[in-house]
């Protein structure tokens, strides 16, 4: 399978350039696995430098304790370093490549899939109004959902696994054991990285002081959304396994993970968003920050949406807000292959070869 | 921008490195007007402590990032064996006995610890490594200064310290370039050494040592310290002597900091630009070895050398900066680095004739040695055969001066007329009077957090 964009020598020889350097001073191996990783190795091929990329999670932490930033020659700056190879490396993993480039770096872009898909919710509530119904399903039967909703999430599920195989060719991988999922699962899910390994916190939104609140703010997110998707879940097995359809009472598994869910999301992405304006752009990937941008928005609009329709119960607003939040959903779907939601897969097949190199 | 000049500051710190920081920030606490100048930009802020990893600190059980004990006996037999014995035996134990509870003060103080780096495993019992290095460190103590409501002011170089009948009451400085009078009730002098300042090394050393690189800032240019001098402080320190290792010789002039370094010596011959060898290259462990090597290569001609190895050794030690110059021969291989092809491969003819069969062992002293050959190599002498040939140049990098300010157990600065009644030194500019001669690792940080803190609490006291 070959690869619709080519990875280019650019991000990629200045990131080696500045590993490099790094493997000569290790003063940062404190901070997180990537430096760990770099001493592992004299020389970096193309595949290793997307490895590295792809175990950074922009803490900064090494920006602002590097004593070779610009104004020196050695122009460290290896947070924006590996940003770049990484955004790059999920633009080239994607399938089809095209896609990658247009939501990952253009807000616009992203918006454009919302409110095209918010239109064609529209529509169909008012193409495909069911005779009877109870709750949503008075707007939109559950086959007209089923109809929509399966394909959209199959779809980005294909799309990454293909991106994943075509990652863990470009990094080397072997065969995965049990304990490497482990491993790598048990990191993901304390954000061991995040952090700071020794240090209290990471350095993003506060320059050189070190601070929780992105660790925080994406805690709530990613638990958050799962809690929303276990939501989702437990409706779908409530309705075919035990034939209870919706609506669900407060006092249900879909409301009772859903509405924390919805919270956790909403609050979570709007302090991400914050963090991200204060943040300084050049030691991320500046080109990349609209895509981000519009990608937290919409995640955040996903729960907002939701919760807002929940409130709506029995009143007129329920059509226009199903409408808004189906299409929301259906928009962050279909776009997870090609916007920053991608980092999770990836940053997980990262750590799950950091652990096969570990041995 | 505030005027400077406009205030009587209850105590200034010259120099924003790390003694002048602990100086500040133990000033501040007790409620002092504290004003730091640093000559620097902010982005150069911290001096050469910026470029530093960790400090040596006794300790008598585990403590935070160090392993075992270090007791201050063998702390001091330490410093007794680097120095051969040229340190003021009172100063240099309460140093020992003070650096124990730095550690927990640094930690208060916003340092962050990380475990011994890959690769110096042998100093996780003495050492504590500051996680991000000494810039990480230097960005806590700001914060901490910061919050303290200490003011700083960059680019403010000083150029005279005023003292009037033994006691200071104001300085001179360029802020921005423009010449001002500052007014001051103390002052802690930590503006480092003089190293960075060539004309002034070239005196001290003779013309050669334009060729040194500085391994640090190039803002210790020693100002105050020559100002100092002039009014007749009382000085420490071999004025003709600099710590000077070998580095890469493609350095950057000043601010190469750690990366520069060189770890292929032992495993390796070394010949100056006529192609000859000059000392023995196993002598001892790297660590040991190399702070003698600065003076070696400053020795030779155009202060420079050439370190060679073969593909045998190339993955026998730490990464270096750049990557070396690599050919299939030897002569293609003197070449590259510029010098003479036919005279290198009879000097590595000569050394591989020389090398006998034994157990090479890259992590101890191996005794496999040459036979026969002046200079000898001692230890890790394998023949240079195996293709592609490295070559690395070195030069002199020079990390500190030992020229200082002599100062006594609270790091007062006497005059000509005894103690001065108001000016404190820490850090590189009075670490001459505990370091001699020679270096152990991680001692300057030690010195400049000892002192600094001790300086900044009686200028302090004076003033409260
Ligand atoms: C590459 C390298 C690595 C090192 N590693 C270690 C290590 O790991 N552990 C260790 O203990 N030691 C290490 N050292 C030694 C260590 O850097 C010094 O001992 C220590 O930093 C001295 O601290 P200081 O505060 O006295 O001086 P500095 O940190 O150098 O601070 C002096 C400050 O004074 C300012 N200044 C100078 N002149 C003036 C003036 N006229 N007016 C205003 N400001 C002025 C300078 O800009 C500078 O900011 C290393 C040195 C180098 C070069
Ligand atoms: S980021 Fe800078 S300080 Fe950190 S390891 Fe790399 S070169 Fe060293
Ligand atoms: S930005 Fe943070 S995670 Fe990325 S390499 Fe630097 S320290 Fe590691």
């Amino acid at each position: 399978m070959s690869l619709d964009i080519p990875q280019t020598q650019d991000a990629t020889s200045e990131a080696r350039r500045q590993i490099e350097i790094c493997n000569a001073c290790r003063y940062c191996e404190g901070y997180c696995s990537v430096f760990p990783a770099i001493t592992r190795e004299r020389a970096f091929g193309d595949g290793d430098i997307t490895q590295l990329a792809n175990l950074c999670h922009n803490c900064r932490g090494c920006y602002y304790a590097c004593q070779y930033t610009e104004p020196h020659e050695f122009a460290l700056n290896l947070p924006a370093a590996l940003a770049e190879v990484r955004v790059e490396s999920w633009a080239r993993f994607a399938w089809p490549g095209r896609f990658a480039r247009v939501f990952q770096q253009n807000g616009v872009a992203l918006a454009l899939a919302l409110a095209l898909s918010i239109a064609a919710l529209f529509w169909a509530l008012t193409a495909l109004r069911p005779e009877s119904g109870q709750g949503f399903y008075a707007f939109l039967s559950h086959a007209a959902m089923v109809a929509i909703f399966v394909p959209a999430f199959v779809f980005p599920f294909a799309v990454i696994a293909i991106g994943l195989k075509r990652y863990w060719r470009e990094a080397g991988g072997t065969a995965i054991t049990m304990a490497h999922l482990k491993s790598a699962f048990g990191d993901a899910a304390r954000m061991k990285n995040l952090s700071g390994g020794a240090a209290d916190g990471c350095n993003f939104e506060k320059t050189d002081r070190y601070s929780h609140a992105r660790r925080h703010a994406h805690h709530a997110v990613m638990y958050g959304f799962l809690l929303c998707l276990a939501s989702t879940s437990s409706g779908t097995v409530l309705h075919y396994v035990f034939d209870m359809p919706a609506p669900y009472g407060l006092f249900s598994l879909p409301k009772l993970l859903g509405i924390p869910g919805g919270f956790l999301l909403t609050i979570g992405a709007a302090s991400l968003a914050w963090l991200k304006i204060k943040a300084d752009p050049s030691l991320g990937a500046p080109s990349v920050w609209g895509g981000e941008m519009a990608f937290v928005f919409l995640l955040g609009a996903t729960g907002a949406t939701g919760l807002a329709l929940y409130g709506a119960t029995g009143t007129a607003l329920v059509s226009p807000l199903l409408a808004l939040h189906l299409g929301t959903v259906l928009a962050f779907f279909l776009t997870t292959p090609y916007s920053k939601m991608v980092h999770g897969f990836y940053r997980l097949a990262a750590l799950v070869r950091d652990a096969q190199l570990r041995g | 921008m505030r005027d400077l000049s406009k205030t009587i500051w209850d105590v200034i710190v010259v120099g924003g490195g790390n003694a002048g920081l602990c100086a500040a920030i133990e000033a501040a606490e007790t409620g002092a007007r504290v004003l730091i100048l640093d000559s620097a930009p902010k982005a150069y802020r911290g001096g050469n402590s910026r470029h530093t990893r960790n400090f040596r600190c006794m300790h008598r059980g585990p403590l935070s990032v160090l392993t075992g004990a270090y007791e201050k006996d063998e702390y001091f037999d330490d410093l007794i064996r680097v120095t051969k014995g040229k340190t003021d035996e009172t100063l240099a134990r309460m140093t020992i006995a003070a650096s124990e509870e730095c550690l927990p003060w640094m930690e208060a103080h916003g340092v962050a610890f990380q475990k011994s780096l890959s690769g110096t495993l042998s100093l996780s019992r003495t050492n504590a490594f500051f996680l991000g290095g000494g810039k990480a460190l230097v960005n806590a103590y700001y914060n901490t200064a910061e919050d303290l409501g200490v003011t700083t002011r960059y680019e403010a170089e000083v150029t005279h310290i005023v003292v009037e009948d033994g006691a200071f009451t104001g300085l001179d400085a360029l802020i921005d370039g423009t010449p001002s009078r500052i007014e001051g009730r103390a002052v802690v002098i930590a503006s480092g050494g003089f190293q960075a300042d060539l004309d002034w090394l070239a005196d001290a050393w003779g013309s050669s040592a334009r060729n040194f690189l500085i391994r640090g800032t190039p803002y210790n240019r020693g100002v105050v310290l020559r100002d100092m001098l002039n009014q007749g402080a009382e000085s420490v320190g071999d004025p003709t002597q600099c710590h000077a290792v070998a580095i890469d010789g493609r350095s950057p002039k000043f601010d190469g900091g750690i990366v520069t370094r060189l770890d292929c010596v032992p495993f390796s011959i070394v010949v100056n630009k006529d192609g000859d060898r000059f000392y023995d290259e196993g002598e001892d462990v790297w660590p040991k070895r190399y702070a003698i090597w600065g003076r070696l290569v400053a020795g030779q001609p155009e202060q420079v050398a050439f370190s060679v190895i073969d593909a045998k050794s190339i993955d026998k030690f730490m990464p270096s900066v750049y990557p070396p110059e690599t050919a299939n021969t030897i002569d293609g291989l003197a070449q590259k680095l510029g010098i003479s092809g036919t005279k290198l491969r009879e000097t590595v003819d000569a050394f591989n004739a020389a090398c006998r069969p034994g157990n090479f062992m890259p992590t101890e002293l191996d005794g496999l040695a040459t036979d026969g050959l002046t200079p000898p190599k001692t230890n890790w002498a394998r023949p240079i055969t195996d293709p592609p040939f490295y070559g690395y140049s070195l030069r002199p990098g020079v990390t500190f001066t030992y020229l200082g300010l002599k100062v006594d157990e609270t790091a007062r600065v006497s005059g000509p007329g005894g103690p001065l009644a108001n000016v404190w030194a820490a850090g590189e500019i009075m670490a001459g009077s505990i370091l001699g001669e020679g270096y152990l690792a991680g001692f300057g940080m030690t010195i400049g957090t000892v002192f600094g803190r001790i300086a900044g609490q009686e200028a302090a006291a004076h003033v409260a």
